[in-house]
């Protein structure tokens, strides 16, 4: 395989972002997108949590795409990706005890993320570990991408401030609707709808496209067998 | 009883699983575009919960809680480090299984949940619910109970969802919106749906 330019690694970092991103585009990584938004600072340890995750199980999995046999690889990516976990899980026990007791279960269910999974099969398991380290970090920053924004916007006008500061004025009324974990699906929904106006090569096919005229065959005939 | 009967109605309604909790949110998002194959992954759901839950109950009871080994004379032992890497064994050794037997046995149902059965073993809402087991402190009977209202929750809710965007196969849907974007919204406007059954006293 050629050497890694300096391009190449640009686009493997930044692709996931807008372009390939794994939230809006894959189906990939959604639940835990939604329960751990409301607060900035929880979003901001969640992320470099999975982002963390995602690139050293690339890299790691990646190392051993030759010795894993193909019968048993889920396992053994399961059992990579839970260590790495179980490593972090223990790192934000001791260093950041407040933020790990709200992400709760969250941590643990990075495991489940099919991000991690999803990108060690798609492309960890076919690449270089290098590579791998750099579309597993690209593809943390998409993830992390989507929830800051939604976080920026639901802790901005949901309770008024951000990073715990006040931002709003005091007349600002807390915006309950913003506060409630629902939101964030409506938040993404419409960011959605952003990203596809831009590029619009994402845009899906219709399934089912209306045809203009439909009726009109309809009426003229109810008309003549009426005449 | 009535408690358990509680537990299971909080469990699938004001605590269900993927409208409150947002767990097993990839497979609801991506399998929900016919009734049919949602209802089959419901199902899968449901049996490998039922499962999975008390298995690992089980096992946190009586070797990974700290003192939990004090009938192997180890009192002091606190196994609770590995407890993800043991779930989430336990659930793929047991979906494993399941499939095996079901080859075998029950070949009608095993061919009607088909690929869904592995794609489980990844789905956040089989170790969600282990590990809220463990933070809410069921005893064997009531993660019974648990495991089976989440995953019949869970059903509940992709075969709804499913309902709807069979529906909205015939709707004009601006461009950016089609597909992924409004079914974000949908699932959004269901999960405040359900947000009603929160003021509900049992």
């Amino acid at each position: 395989m050629k050497p890694l330019t300096f391009k190449e690694s640009k686009q493997l970092l930044f692709a996931p972002i807008i372009e390939n991103n794994p939230i809006a585009l894959q189906i990939l990584g959604i639940c835990s997108a939604l329960a751990v938004t409301v607060k900035m600072d929880v979003t901001l340890v969640m992320c470099a949590a999975l982002t963390s995750v995602v690139a050293l199980s690339n890299f790691f999995i990646s190392l051993l795409r030759f010795y894993i046999p193909e019968n048993i690889r889920i396992i053994v990516q399961m059992t990579v990706i839970a260590s790495l976990v179980i490593i972090v899980d223990e790192i934000l026990k001791a260093y950041a005890y407040e933020a790990s007791k709200q992400l709760s279960v969250f941590v643990g269910l990075i495991i489940t993320n099919c991000i991690v999974m999803g990108r060690a099969e798609a492309y960890a398991m076919k690449n270089p570990p290098i590579r791998s380290f750099l579309d597993g970090l690209g593809n943390g920053l998409g993830y992390s991408f989507i929830l800051i924004v939604v976080a920026t916007i639901r802790e901005i006008f949901g309770s008024g401030t951000f990073l715990g500061l006040q931002v709003m004025p005091d007349s600002y009324p807390t915006n309950n609707f913003l506060l409630l974990p629902p939101s964030s699906f409506i938040i993404i929904g419409l960011m959605i709808w952003v990203i596809r106006s831009i590029s619009t090569s994402q845009i899906e096919e219709d399934e089912n496209p209306l045809k203009t005229h439909t009726f009109k065959p309809l009426v003229a005939k109810k008309e003549a067998s009426n005449g | 009883m009535a408690e358990l009967t509680s537990l299971f109605v909080r469990t699938v309604f004001i605590e269900n699983i993927a409208l409150s909790l947002f767990l097993g949110m990839c497979t609801f998002f991506a399998i929900s575009k016919q009734v049919k194959a949602a209802f089959g992954l419901g199902l899968a759901v449901i049996v490998v919960l039922t499962l999975t839950v008390p298995l690992n109950n089980i096992i946190y009871t009586y070797v990974l809680k700290e003192g939990a080994l004090s009938w192997a004379g180890l009192e002091n032992t606190n196994l609770e480090f590995v407890e993800l890497i043991t779930y989430i064994g336990v659930i793929a050794a047991a979906v494993q299984i399941l499939e095996m037997f079901l080859d075998k046995y029950v070949p009608a149902l095993y061919n009607q949940l088909g690929i869904f059965l592995p794609l489980i073993t990844v789905n956040c809402a089989i170790l969600g619910a282990s590990l809220i087991m463990v933070e809410k402190n069921y005893n064997l009977i009531e993660s019974v109970t648990y495991g089976f209202g989440a995953g019949f929750g869970w059903a509940l809710a992709i075969v709804l969802l499913a309902g709807i965007r069979e529906k909205l196969k015939y709707s004009d849907i601006p461009e950016g919106l089609r597909g992924l974007g409004i079914t974000y919204i949908i699932v959004g406007l269901m999960s405040f749906g359900f947000m009603s059954f929160g003021g509900i006293i049992l």
